[in-house]
């Protein structure tokens, strides 16, 4: 059984644009941001906080398009649209 | 609409419908019939497997108390069932394009065409991708974007949303069969609360289909939010638990999906309708997610909000007063009589210590059952005084007890 993220994102098809639909809008923002709670709640591990560049990276092809980081970012700082038509995730199943 | 010769366009942002959809994995056979009479005797219909039973687990640290119900009265007809939606949606979209409508895939709504009050059609992202039309149905489900451009519904808040995350895993469908005491087509459902959410507000569920479980845990955003656990690890978490791991042992992952979940309740249900445009589903927040029901209200809000434009047309009347026969219609049926039920439900978990309902009370439940049926030379009516105590210390008092019952009985009657 697949137990870590990768494992389980390989089972997703996607189909990924070039251009990122997840955009930080302010850098300073997750600068001041303390708790850096979006690199815990995504559920497919897209935030991930860069010490050396202190900035927020944003792994927009892993993206299952959930929209918990559109709602939970404490400072709103996650501009958040669905991928291209056709683009971003397929399920298999669902 | 398609049926009563309104023409119809299906707009879906992935490459087929269903490919951006998940669920749990219940259906249920009553609103679907609305739509679809006799379905089920459709060959090819994409059913997983009828459900039979319902359980309902208080999960403690390595061990669980039940309650069940299993009838075969449940059989004739279906009472529910368990499905996949890539399958589903398919399916049940090729419906609509039988019935006439205009499939256009792979294609974003991305904003509504106003003019004035009135909504007249809908931005796509394709090139030259505006749509007209008398009345937009936005079923854009929870993220509804649409239904933000609109302004009908503010960013939901974390307290109103759950996150869930499933995966699907391959099993035989003899081990099924047997794990779960079924033959042929019957199926299970287990809804589990406790230990599994680690004191969070949240369940987590295993459905049964033809060759593979249906494995999730949902947790409220807020409170994910507030522990810092990985959703992804909850769902390891529950499958370690010796009464998940035994079921699922041996299985293969075959698909990892996650999906949030409007759980604000009746308080957060928008405007329905408006001057061309009425919003349903997901998007209008119409989950009952005291009784896991989701889909059945989704599709029941979609055949009104058929009825009422197909009204509308008739009169050739697409306004606000005239399309409010949709809001009329979800009013008097049992969408709004069973999200009015439970209206306190959402302001009860929001005030309640979470760690109380899904950490405490689920653990002394189990510490209680254990001890009652442990037989180690204590007498019964110790034994009944050590149980009913452990009740009693996980609320904080008698007092606290029957104020929470009370609280719960009003929040489930509101």
């Amino acid at each position: 059984m697949s137990e870590s993220i990768s494992d389980k994102l390989f089972t997703i098809r996607y189909k990924c644009d070039d251009v990122s639909h997840l955009i930080i809008k302010e850098r300073d923002s997750c600068l001041k941001c303390a708790k850096k709670d979006c690199n815990y709640f995504c559920p497919s591990d897209v935030y991930e906080w860069d010490k050396k560049q202190k900035l927020t990276t944003v792994a927009f092809e892993n993206c299952i398009e959930c929209g918990t980081c559109r709602i939970a970012c404490p400072y709103d700082n996650i501009e958040w649209v669905y991928p291209k038509g056709g683009y971003g995730i397929t399920y298999k199943y669902g | 609409m398609a049926r009563a010769g309104l023409s119809v366009v299906l707009l879906e942002r992935g490459e087929f419908p269903g490919a951006k959809n998940i669920f749990g994995g219940v259906l249920y056979r009553k609103q679907l019939e609305d739509i679809v009479p006799e379905f089920w005797k459709e060959k090819g219909f994409p059913m997983e497997r009828h459900i039979v039973e319902q359980r309902i687990w208080m999960m403690g640290k390595e061990s669980v108390v039940t309650f069940g119900h299993r009838n075969e009265a449940y059989k004739q007809p279906y009472n529910c069932f368990t499905g996949l939606r890539v399958k589903f949606d398919q399916w049940f979209a090729d419906k609509a394009v039988q019935a006439g409508a205009i499939p256009v895939y792979q294609t974003v709504a991305t904003d509504v065409i106003r003019e004035g009050s009135r909504v007249v059609g809908v931005k796509t992202d394709r090139a030259d991708g505006d749509l007209y039309a008398n009345v937009v149905v936005i079923a854009d489900g929870v993220n509804s974007l649409l239904g933000k451009a609109l302004g009908i519904h503010k960013e939901w808040r974390p307290d109103e949303v759950s996150l869930a995350v499933k995966e699907v895993i391959a099993l035989p469908k003899e081990k099924i069969e047997d794990r779960f005491n079924l033959e042929g087509d019957e199926g299970v459902t287990i809804e589990f609360m406790g230990e599994t959410t680690l004191g969070m507000a949240g369940m987590g569920f295993l459905y049964t289909n033809k060759e593979t479980l249906s494995l999730g845990v949902g947790v409220m955003v807020d409170q994910l939010r507030e522990k810092k656990v990985k959703p992804y690890a909850l769902l390891e978490a529950a499958k370690q638990h010796p009464m998940i791991r035994k079921l699922i042992q041996g299985g293969e992952t075959l698909e990892y999906s996650g999906h949030l979940i409007p759980e604000g309740g009746y308080h957060s249900i928008p405007p329905l309708s408006g001057d061309g445009w009425c919003v349903v589903g997901d998007a209008a927040q119409l989950v009952n997610f005291v009784h896991r029901e989701g889909t059945n209200l989704a599709m029941t809000s979609g055949r009104f909000a058929g009825e009422a434009i197909v009204e509308a047309k008739g009169r050739g009347d697409y306004s606000r007063a005239s399309l409010q026969s949709y809001d009329r219609k979800i009013r008097s049926s049992f969408i709004e009589a069973d999200l009015k039920k439970y209206k306190g439900m959402h302001q009860l978990l929001k005030e309640q210590d979470p760690e109380l309902l899904f950490d405490k009370l689920p653990h002394a439940l189990n510490e209680a059952a254990y001890q009652l049926f442990l037989v180690d030379g204590l007498s019964k009516a110790q034994k009944q005084k050590t149980a009913i105590k452990l009740i009693k210390d996980a609320a904080g008092g008698t007092v606290n007890l029957l104020k929470l019952g009370y609280k719960g009985w009003r929040a489930m009657n509101g």
